[in-house]
């Protein structure tokens, strides 16, 4: 069963029928005291990162989220999701983050349109369970003003350009994301959900036993 | 890199993809989801319904077209015509399309703009501008589907658009609209360079060669079509090999191109 968390910010009818089509069970949670029933959790996000901070604080959801992401399930942050894995936003000022994954969150610089918004393709930098099966130079859809810079380099999955190179996919452990909506991302994001229901699946059967 | 877009548009009257000219004469073309089932498949970036049913009464069918697109098609979908409210906006966005196309009512309520920009955010809303050449270099803003002039400059519009936290423009050409004649290159240039904002080119493409030009000479971001999808003169798989033979970045997908 994946969870999708549900703190008024982000595309999540999207996220579960995209999830829906690929075949896995999913559950839209409201309260946090709903992660105990999840293997694997999606956090998705549009907006303004100090806002989707703050409505994750006032649902309650900022330490339940992290306990999860240290209980070892499988964890996805989608567009705004994933930004707020890292330590520190500079959207509007500077806000702290879940701290999940190392580094900051900052804005395109000036010169190319903001937001950076349509089918951009993919650079694999190392190979990760995630992008099985998806080729190199495959296209997802953004939408995003500002983006992840991870500290350790090691936690880049994937990378895209628009003017500067940026991570497009990134992880460490069970805790990942992805800058773009696979859940709108016709063929290779519902290849990229598959896999992360799969590997849900595969976390669910190995701690039933 | 970021790929140029093509998006077909299915005009839908009281649940049925319609199609006419010069804004009038509708004709039958088919049911809006299987088309954009169909466009979903064949590579389509993004979809556009145009809602042109006339009485608000009838706003429900298209709220059922949306939910049931959203569980079929996986590429983003933009619901336009007819949005008047914050929860005109709310509620289509609720069904599952990605953004809203505020037109007439961006007009007539330009904080619609600014108050959708805040509540869902300006990469959901997307302004829609019908123009009509008034002089060489000048355009005026028409709305109500093209029945009333506004006296607004189209130049100025666009930019005040922006201001206001739209997140794309989506530009018809009145005079071209339906004739084939091609998009109106000299208008869409003009807009994209009065905004930082990706501008959709559309009304009047009529080859696959009306595409690149709109995208090359026009310095669109994206380019709409309708007819030449509906009635099958060309699928999008054809029109996006042609775009990349004349060098233009277009997404691929699964060894389509």
């Amino acid at each position: 069963m994946i969870g999708i968390v549900d703190y008024g910010r982000g595309n999540l009818r999207s996220v579960e029928k995209a999830l829906e089509k690929v075949d896995f069970e999913t559950t839209i949670m409201t309260s946090s005291a709903e992660l105990e029933g999840v293997d694997g959790l999606i956090l998705p996000g549009v907006g303004a990162f100090a806002d989707a901070m703050e409505a994750l604080k006032s649902g309650g959801w900022i330490e339940p989220i992290t306990q999860f992401a240290r209980s070892g399930r499988p964890f996805l942050g989608i567009c705004l999701g994933m930004q707020v894995l890292f330590e520190v936003g500079e959207e509007h000022g500077e806000h702290a983050g879940l701290g999940l994954l190392a580094g900051r969150v900052v804005k395109f610089p000036p010169g190319g349109k903001i937001p950076h918004m349509g089918w951009n393709s993919l650079n694999l930098e190392q190979p990760s369970r995630l992008l099985e099966g998806i080729p190199n130079e495959s296209y997802f859809y953004f939408v995003h003003s500002f983006y992840a810079v991870p500290s350790e380099k090691s936690d880049i999955v994937a990378t895209s350009d628009y003017g500067v190179v940026f991570p497009a996919v990134v992880g460490k452990g069970n805790v990942w994301g992805a800058q773009f909506h696979p859940e709108k991302s016709s063929p290779w994001g519902l290849t990229l959900l598959t896999n992360f229901g799969k590997w849900v699946n595969e976390y669910a059967a190995l701690s039933s036993h | 890199m970021l790929s140029k877009r093509i998006i077909p548009c299915l005009d839908v009257h009281e649940g049925r993809v319609v199609k006419g000219t010069n804004f009038v004469q509708l004709r039958d073309a088919g049911d809006p989801v299987e088309l954009a089932a169909l466009y979903d498949k064949e590579g389509a970036d993004e979809l556009i319904f145009l809602d042109i049913t006339a009485s608000s009464d009838k706003r429900e069918t298209m709220v059922d077209v949306v939910r049931r697109t959203a569980e079929q098609v996986f590429i983003p979908f933009t619901i336009g015509g007819g949005l008047r409210t914050i929860d005109d906006i709310r509620r289509m966005l609720r069904a599952g399309a990605d953004k809203v196309s505020l037109n007439t009512s961006a007009v007539q309520t330009p904080r619609l703009i600014q108050e959708g920009a805040h509540a869902f955010g300006s990469q959901c809303i997307v302004v829609a501008i019908d123009a009509r050449s008034t002089a060489p270099g000048r355009w005026e803003v028409y709305i109500h589907g093209g029945r009333t002039a506004t006296g607004k400059d189209v130049l100025e519009w666009a930019a005040e658009a922006e201001a206001l936290g739209a997140g794309e423009i989506l530009l018809t050409s009145m005079d071209r609209d339906g004739t084939k004649a091609g998009y109106e290159l000299e208008l869409t240039r003009a807009v994209s360079r009065a905004v930082s904002l990706p501008v959709i080119a559309s009304g009047g493409v009529g080859t696959l060669d009306h595409l690149a030009e709109g995208l090359t000479l026009g310095e669109a971001d994206a380019v709409l079509a309708a007819s030449i999808f509906h009635y099958k003169e060309y699928s999008i798989e054809e029109a996006k090999r042609y775009l990349a033979q004349r060098g233009i970045l277009v997404r691929k997908t699964g060894g389509l191109v």
